[in-house]
């Protein structure tokens, strides 16, 4: 049977991490490939960079970062952030990343997702899809609609359309943000998760809002994700991944327990 | 020396890569000779089983991995490398290598596991049971997950090619094994220690397997 993902996210700017992330001994590492490779030892089923730098240096930048991963680490990995051009997807890939994640791109010109899926294969196209909860209209019957630029424009897509429409177009799986939940570290929306992964036939990865492993259950079971996205309750050293599938584990949700 | 077969079947660095990092560094070649030199090959690829064929009949390679399966040297098979040594491929409807018998299956839609439908790909990680003892598989413990991805999954006719199985809302063969050749459905360079150790077993073999 196949295990839950768990999957730590790390934000990456100019080639080092935004927040250092906590090792033994409470060393701070900004190193992103150092990170990786912890991670990776630490039993980390997959791992997402988010390239948050917007310049074409930082993005030169960015693919030495990612070579340098795929040299060091042997599970997949996905790079997303800025993403707009099939150029840019190449680049990302030939450098050794699995998969790409799309998202405002995406929004703006969804032909990226047909594009890259062909070019690529379905399995190495990812959709972003950023979410916030709105009032239930005609256009957005579900009540949650896509944003982009992190939350500050409003796109008029209602999320359930958006997420087969992607799938439609080829994508191969769809992490889901909760911008609402994102940072808050009360737990994932389960709602929205479930009302997304219900709805399509590729895999969901939840993101946004994770505190306790609690939560990570709540969003395997009662949200039906496929996978999960970590970011603090890891790098603050709150708890290490292995804990998280044991907690997982004696819940009985399947994870991946040896590596 | 190790050679990858490049016939424009997606991206093979990443087979590349984890060779280089277990100190068996390989040749990405698409040429005949060259890949007659070599002492092992890895039969990689990703995409669909129709593309896969027409590329590897206009390169001259569905010829060149007959004969090279026929030589006895030892050939390693990746996901989409496993599916097209097979007769035939439900995707696209494609007559494969028919290297060993047997056809290639889409997971059903509706498939169901504790009453849910199944996410299809099958991606993520998985366990192989392994059937059997097999110089590649050897020291790789019962318990390892390897990294699936893949809409399509193997239907050897022999059930004695099968040496692993894998669940996932049915119970498909995950590895096969045919004298020097063995064949994962998997991505052993994607799948963490238990991946590497199988990549280096393949590069020390010397090909020979009693059923």
């Amino acid at each position: 049977m196949l295990s839950k993902r768990i999957i730590p996210c790390l934000d990456v700017r100019a080639g080092q991490l935004t927040k250092g992330v906590k090792f033994q001994g409470n060393v701070d590492i900004g190193d992103p490939v150092e990170v990786a490779r912890q991670y990776y030892e630490q039993g980390a089923d997959e791992i997402v960079f988010y390239d948050i730098t917007a310049s074409a240096d930082g993005r030169a930048i960015m693919i030495d970062v990612v070579r340098r991963v795929a040299e060091t680490i042997f599970i997949p990995f996905a790079v997303g952030g800025g993403i707009r051009t099939l150029e840019e997807m190449r680049q990302v890939i030939l450098a050794g990343a699995e998969k790409v994640s799309v998202n405002s791109g995406a929004v703006k010109n969804p032909d990226i997702i047909r594009e890259g899926a062909k070019a690529f294969g379905s399995q190495c196209v990812v959709l972003g899809m950023d979410v916030k909860k709105v009032e239930r209209t005609k256009e957005i019957p579900s009540g949650y609609e896509i944003v982009i630029h992190g939350g500050r424009v409003y796109t008029g897509l209602d999320a359930p359309w958006w997420a087969k429409e992607a799938e439609r177009l080829g994508a191969g799986e769809i992490c889901l943000n909760s911008i609402d939940a994102d940072g808050t570290r009360d737990g994932y929306d389960i709602n929205l998760t479930s009302l997304i992964s219900t709805n399509v036939s590729i895999p969901v990865i939840a993101s946004g809002g994770a505190g306790e492993p609690e939560h990570l259950y709540d969003v395997l079971t009662r949200g039906h994700a496929d996978a999960v996205l970590i970011a603090s309750m890891v790098h603050y050293r709150t708890y290490t991944i292995q804990e998280i599938k044991n907690f997982l584990h004696d819940r009985g949700v399947k994870t991946r327990l040896a590596w | 020396m190790i050679a990858v077969v490049d016939y424009g079947a997606g991206n093979l660095t990443s087979v590349a890569r984890a060779l280089g990092y277990i100190g068996k560094p390989c040749r990405v070649t698409d040429d005949p000779e060259t890949l007659n030199r070599a002492s092992h090959v890895i039969f990689p690829g990703v995409g669909a089983a129709g593309g896969a064929m027409e590329n590897l009949q206009s390169r001259g390679l569905d010829q060149w991995l007959r004969s090279w399966f026929a030589s006895g040297k030892p050939l390693l098979g990746i996901c989409l490398g496993t599916q097209v040594i097979f007769d035939y491929s439900e995707e696209n409807k494609t007559p494969c290598l028919g290297l060993i018998p047997g056809r290639v299956k889409r997971f059903p839609p509706g498939t169901q596991d504790e009453g849910r439908a199944l996410k299809i790909p099958h991606m993520g990680w998985n366990g192989v049971a392994f059937a059997g003892k097999h110089p590649v598989f050897a020291g790789i413990s019962r318990e390892a997950e390897f990294y699936f991805v893949h809409a399509y999954y193997p239907a050897p006719a022999e059930a004695g090619h099968v040496i692993g199985w894998t669940d996932y809302g049915l119970t498909f063969c995950s590895a096969v094994a045919v004298r020097n050749l063995v064949a994962v459905q998997f991505h052993p360079e994607k799948s963490g220690a238990p991946g590497l150790k199988i990549l280096e077993n393949f590069c020390t073999w010397d090909g020979a397997y009693a059923e």
